[in-house]
């Protein structure tokens, strides 16, 4: 990570956004938008604007990527070329790529794969703005959509990050802070465990640090996890609303 | 194909046959269009197009580079289509195929060749520097008329393009500068042209190049898509129509009610009573929706 002098949080806690330490980007999460996807969902998360969608389950292909005993989980994680400041080319990167894997690891894991033999359920997200903290918000509307289709899971996986910017662990870390600070600690969870899905840190933390930003972030994730569960009770109650009219 | 296009194919023509459509409509009316501008902030322009259930996104960046050898003083535009496997259970990922291409480049031939986009005026050093304008359409829930679609996304997002000015001004050096200077005087002593969108002093005579400006452009075609199933011409396929039809037709009109594009796909054919039918319906529905997307812009 870059090193600056550039000044991310004041000595009262104030954050380049006026945010305080403890404090997320504004979310919004809208499940259902899609009309062809089994499940798909929308999600804001301050600058970054994400879009997933899952299809199945169905019958995976190629197929010898089927499992005899189980079903497996493909997401995949794509920037839209106009997402980002300078044009991104379109198509898989080494980023896109390894983003992609650890998120359909996440997902796997949750999902009781074991009552689908031989299927695939794919998960595509569709990074449409792009501003700090993608995969987190990729992984969360990914979690709507996967309910939304109606996917049998253990729990609705959820992810934020923590980390530190100007010596003080923080949550939710914004472009500069991203940019511009000392670690970012990206982190999913199922929140009814506590389990970990996905967990991915760089910068510099001492263990202490890591043991404070860790738990920020925890406490991120039950946060996102409320406005999740709204989402889909919005979506299931106007959905009973249309019907009794 | 697949044995339920089949069936449905049945469906639709017997309601055909009745004059009627699958969702209710006449075999002339367009579903609701939803045109919403400047979503996507990273975006030097961008718009979200709704026809009925299908979708499509589109966003506009641009740069700077190096013009072709034999247009040396004109900007540069790209289309690219991409089929995210978000829009569709048919859509794979991997490098664009047919219907993507297609796709791209009837929406850029729409752009380029009715000089929608002033490239003319984008030219900063002749033969060195010029902006380049990259049109990326994404498409996400595909509901069929991906043609119109597209079209309508790439125009909307084009007239709400801001050229970035501000964020490559540490690129251009002191000749750049003072070149550009020049071709914006030239350009705008040259009457017929449209107002110069720079940011000018107070006399209009000498543009300052340091805002942001609109991307200059001229009044744009619209252009309206039917197809043909048995003996019925239909506006605004949805996927279910689609899938079935034996020829579609594609013609783009201009606000003078001019023709200015027509592209016939798929391996049917029309009668000359029949294209006269699909002329028609496009200039009626493109005034339309010429309204709709200069409403959309704060036209």
């Amino acid at each position: 990570m870059m090193k600056s002098n550039m000044e991310l949080i004041s000595s009262e806690g104030k954050r380049l956004d006026g945010r305080g330490p403890h404090d997320l980007r504004k979310i919004k999460i809208e499940a259902g938008v899609l009309h062809r996807a089994d499940g798909s969902c929308y999600l804001e998360w301050g600058g970054n604007k994400v879009l997933a969608a899952v299809y199945g389950p169905r019958e995976a292909v190629p197929r010898h990527t089927q499992n005899p005993l189980r079903a497996i989980v493909q997401a995949r994680y794509n920037m839209a070329a106009f997402s980002v400041e300078d044009r991104k080319r379109p198509g898989p990167d080494r980023r896109s790529v390894e983003i992609s894997k650890v998120i359909s690891e996440a997902l796997e894991k949750i999902v009781l794969t074991e009552q689908f033999p031989r299927a695939s359920i794919d998960v595509n997200i569709e990074v449409l703005d792009a501003e700090a903290g993608t995969r987190c918000a990729g992984l969360t509307a990914a979690g709507v959509a996967m309910v939304d289709a109606g996917i049998p899971m253990r729990d609705i996986p959820v992810a934020c990050a923590a980390g530190k910017i100007g010596g003080q662990v923080v949550l939710d870390l914004g472009k500069e802070e991203d940019n511009f600070g000392d670690a970012d600690l990206p982190i999913a969870i199922s929140p009814r465990t506590g389990e970990v899905l996905l967990l991915q840190m760089d910068g510099h933390l001492t263990v202490d640090e890591f043991n404070r930003a860790f738990d920020l972030a925890v406490k991120g994730c039950h946060i996102v996890s409320e406005f999740q569960k709204k989402a889909i009770t919005h979506k299931y109650q106007s959905a009973a609303a249309e019907v009794q009219e | 194909m697949t044995i339920v296009p089949i069936i449905k194919r049945d469906y639709i023509t017997k309601l055909g046959e009745q004059g009627k459509r699958i969702d209710g409509r006449n075999f002339n009316q367009y579903r609701t269009i939803e045109i919403e501008t400047n979503v996507v902030n990273k975006a030097e322009g961008s718009a979200r197009i709704k026809i009925g259930n299908t979708q499509v996104l589109c966003g506009i960046k641009m740069d700077i580079g190096e013009p072709f050898p034999d247009t040396p003083k004109t900007g540069v535009m790209s289309t690219a289509a991409e089929f995210v496997p978000l829009a569709s259970p048919d859509f794979e990922s991997g490098p664009p195929r047919e219907n993507a291409i297609e796709l791209a480049r009837v929406v850029d031939r729409g752009v380029r060749e009715s000089q929608v986009i002033q490239l003319e005026k984008l030219c900063i050093t002749p033969g060195e520097k010029v902006w380049l304008v990259f049109i990326d359409i994404h498409i996400l829930d595909y509901d069929g008329n991906l043609f119109d679609a597209a079209s309508l996304a790439a125009l909307a997002a084009l007239l709400t393009t801001k050229v970035p000015v501000s964020r490559f001004l540490k690129e251009l050096n002191e000749k750049d500068r003072s070149s550009w200077q020049e071709q914006l005087l030239d350009l705008y002593a040259i009457p017929g042209l449209d107002e110069v969108p720079f940011g000018n002093d107070e006399a209009n005579k000498n543009p300052t190049v340091i805002n942001d400006f609109p991307l200059p452009m001229i009044e744009p075609p619209i252009s309206c898509t039917a197809v043909k199933i048995n003996d019925f011409v239909l506006f605004d396929p949805c996927f279910d129509e689609e899938i079935i039809a034996d020829a579609r037709l594609t013609v783009a009109t201009d606000h003078k009610g001019d023709i200015r594009a027509m592209q016939k796909g798929l391996s049917g054919s029309f009668t000359q009573e029949e294209i006269q039918k699909v002329i028609k319906g496009a200039l009626d529905n493109g005034q339309e929706i010429r309204k709709k997307l200069n409403h959309s812009i704060g036209k």
